[in-house]
């Protein structure tokens, strides 16, 4: 990592000796930057819906894709987003066309600005605000403006129906998980993504990692839980209820449009999967990441990628909760134990 | 955009029964839903997501079935009957057979009564899966509908080595059956037969203790057993508001007074009752074709009928308890090899004139699970 930042300074260097204005090479980097996090984010979200579809025919007793590629049908994804690229996009005549087109990109936009506070690794990560996870919550939470501007601008009864459970539901189960996420910001005492994973580091009693899941379980748990209402996954998936709203908001999206959301949707579980992953299970914290950092990656990455596992494995067990259910379940069950978790452990912090 | 919405057709029907105003909406379910099971359409008139009225509107898939009947002789009928339900086409086949039968007085030989209480069974075995699977898609399950299908492929492969028809069968003949067994049939039956029954108990870990699909369907369709009687509801509908009432004991036809089978009774009058009812009566069909098989008679499939059927004047109406309720065939004859009257009482025809009275005051979630529960099939529906 050092390595990056010296080249990164004798970049700066080098522009200021040749006396071009310091705003320029900053543009070249961040440009460089949000190449990298948009190429992963596309490789990682074509990756997990070939790996749900993989899971779910195998917890189905079914193989899957099998053929695009050779090797289990691999490709899968790849040919199915480029069959969506060619596709005609249409826009409904009586849709607001401008807020129809804008939604899309307010949701991809949400989701991929909540990438630059994720340490990937240590030292790995684009920026780390002293108010990280603070940032992460407030931007991951404009999706659901997107989501709205979607189902109302599309003039469908469904879509509407659709936009107003999500953003019924963005709402209440928004509470319960920024106050889970306050304990391990307390245990720490801070807010800075990278600094909650470094104290995070070694072990209690010589064998159990100091990960934060283990004194907050209870916090963990009800994270979860809204993460899942979060990203619209089964248990939590009314506003895009295929049985009873056909596909919700994005029932009027089609091509390149409608592959926006579900990348979208497949980015912020990974994001969601990642704030887990940092606050509670060690972040990139691991065996051997001392002596060779860049092996924190591959932990950060595993543990993020059992999270979704997880999540994938509920979607395909489940089934989806009525809406009313849905609201007094964050209201009455999480809300409470989320604020129980909170005192104590602000009153074991305080003394 | 939900006050100006004009309504398409049934126009003055609707503005009759239903004044839109600025707190409510209308939303048009079908005929191209994911959960109308078909061509059915309903109009939901919603409160934000209460349903306040509900008004189904069917004949998308109508063929004047009956009519054609009266132009068909008696034997032509019988692949019709099969597109009445195409989900469980033995028990439409088995239905139509009898009521012809009890025209004209016709013997059937035991080993044919036999096989036609086996192949019904198995087909009251293959519909349930199929609605259990697709009722579990309506809640959202995915899995359950994949692990049914696979159950249910196994019934339809029976089926396909008995007639070489996978859905359409058109194997039932007046006074007997088109063909005996193959060989090996009985054994392979047998082998579905353990295969499935152990399946239970994995559909009830997948969704029956599932306490998220239990919360689901508890205290929704509510429908008492007094009201189930009077829209004339059938079949699990029926069981599972109470009322203890299965043609098949009540009114034995073929041999069924033969067997020894429960009838599965539930009295919680909701959804979760009727897919109670669904779930025991799979298990009940197995004891059926297990003594069936053990009791099976050799000898003829195929009493001697005439080769041109006319039966003497009268009329005749025969019941059964068809997957989906009560199926009744009404024949009138005129002498002539054509009936002159041909009527079909089908059950998810009678069973959803109910759909209203369950509806009111739901969720619109809830809408999809009550529909589910009632099993409808627009072919039988829409005739």
């Amino acid at each position: 990592m050092d390595a990056v930042s010296r080249a990164v300074e004798s970049f700066y260097g080098l522009t200021t000796a040749w006396g071009i204005p310091w705003l320029i090479p900053a543009l070249v980097i961040m440009t460089i930057v949000v190449s990298i996090i948009l190429g992963y984010i596309s490789v990682a979200a074509m990756f997990l819906i070939w790996w749900e579809r993989k899971i779910s025919a195998h917890i189905q007793v079914r193989f899957g894709p099998m053929r695009v590629g050779g090797w289990h049908g691999w490709a899968q994804s790849i040919a199915d987003g480029l069959k969506l690229l060619l596709k005609e996009d249409i826009i409904p005549s009586r849709a607001d066309k401008v807020v129809f087109v804008l939604a899309p990109v307010v949701v991809f936009a949400a989701a991929l600005a909540g990438y630059v506070t994720i340490p990937f690794g240590p030292g790995l990560i684009v920026r780390d605000l002293n108010i990280g996870i603070l940032y992460m919550v407030a931007i991951s939470s404009l999706t659901v403006v997107g989501i709205v501007m979607a189902g109302w601008s599309s003039n469908n009864k469904y879509a509407t129906l659709g936009a107003l459970r999500s953003a019924a539901q963005a709402v209440s189960y928004e509470v319960p998980l920024v106050l889970s996420l306050l304990g391990p910001v307390i245990l720490a005492g801070t807010m800075s993504m990278g600094r909650l994973v470094d104290a995070q580091g070694g072990t209690w009693l010589g064998f159990l990692p100091r990960w934060y899941v283990f004194p907050q379980i209870v916090g963990f748990l009800v994270y979860f839980t809204c993460a899942l209402a979060e990203c619209n996954r089964l248990p939590f998936d009314i506003p895009e209820a295929e049985s009873e709203l056909v596909a919700g908001f994005h029932v009027e999206y089609s091509g390149m449009r409608f592959a926006i959301f579900f990348l979208a949707e497949y980015a912020n579980m990974f994001a969601v999967a990642a704030i887990a992953t940092t606050m509670f299970l060690g972040g990139w914290q691991g065996p051997l990441t001392t002596q060779l950092p860049l092996i924190g990656v591959l932990w950060f990455l595993l543990k993020c990628y059992f999270l979704i596992f997880v999540m994938m494995w509920l979607r395909w067990t489940l089934n989806r909760l009525r809406v009313d259910q849905l609201m007094d379940f964050a209201w009455k069950v999480l809300l409470p134990i989320a604020f129980a978790n909170l005192v104590i452990t602000s009153l074991v912090v305080a003394l | 955009m939900s006050m100006t919405t004009p309504i398409p057709i049934g126009t003055q029907v609707i503005t009759e029964r239903l004044g839109e105003t600025m707190e409510e909406m209308y939303v048009n379910m079908g005929p191209q839903h994911p959960s109308t099971h078909g061509v059915l359409r309903l109009m939901l008139k919603l409160d934000g997501e209460v349903i306040t009225d509900c008004i189904p509107y069917i004949g998308y898939l109508h063929r004047c079935h009956e009519k054609i009947g009266e132009n068909r002789n008696y034997v032509q009928i019988i692949p019709y009957t099969d597109r009445l339900d195409y989900l469980a086409s033995m028990a439409m086949n088995f239905g139509y057979v009898l009521s012809v039968e009890r025209l004209m007085n016709q013997e059937v030989p035991p080993r044919a009564e036999y096989m036609r209480v086996i192949l019904a069974e198995l087909q009251r075995i293959a519909s349930h899966l199929l609605w259990l699977g697709t009722f579990g898609l309506d809640l959202g399950n995915f899995t359950i509908f994949i692990y049914c299908f696979r159950e249910r492929e196994m019934v339809l492969d029976l089926f396909e080595a008995v007639s070489g028809q996978r859905l359409n069968y058109a194997f039932y003949r007046i006074g007997g059956m088109a063909m005996d067994f193959p060989d090996g049939w009985i054994e392979q039956c047998r082998e579905f037969l353990t295969w499935f029954k152990p399946r239970i108990p994995e559909y009830d870990a997948l969704v029956t203790d599932n306490i998220l699909f239990q919360k689901r369907i508890r205290g929704i369709g509510v429908m008492d057993g007094p009201t189930a009687v009077n829209y004339g509801l059938s079949g699990p509908m029926l069981r599972a508001s109470g009322i203890n009432w299965d043609l098949r004991r009540n009114d034995p036809y073929s041999v069924y007074d033969r067997f020894e089978f429960n009838v599965p009774v539930f009295d919680t009058c909701d959804v979760w009752g009727r897919f109670l009812v669904r779930r025991q009566e799979m298990i009940e069909s197995v004891k059926i074709i297990e003594q069936a098989l053990e009791g099976l008679p050799s000898g003829d499939i195929q009493a001697k009928v005439p080769k041109t059927i006319k039966p003497a004047a009268g009329q005749a109406y025969v019941r059964t308890e068809s997957p989906r309720g009560e199926l009744g065939f009404y024949l009138v004859s005129d002498g002539t090899p054509k009936p002159y009257r041909y009527k079909v009482r089908s059950p998810a025809f009678c069973n959803l004139s109910a759909l209203t009275e369950m509806m009111r005051g739901c969720l619109v979630a809830d809408a999809v699970a009550i529909l589910g529960s009632v099993d409808i099939v627009l072919g039988e529906i829409d005739r």
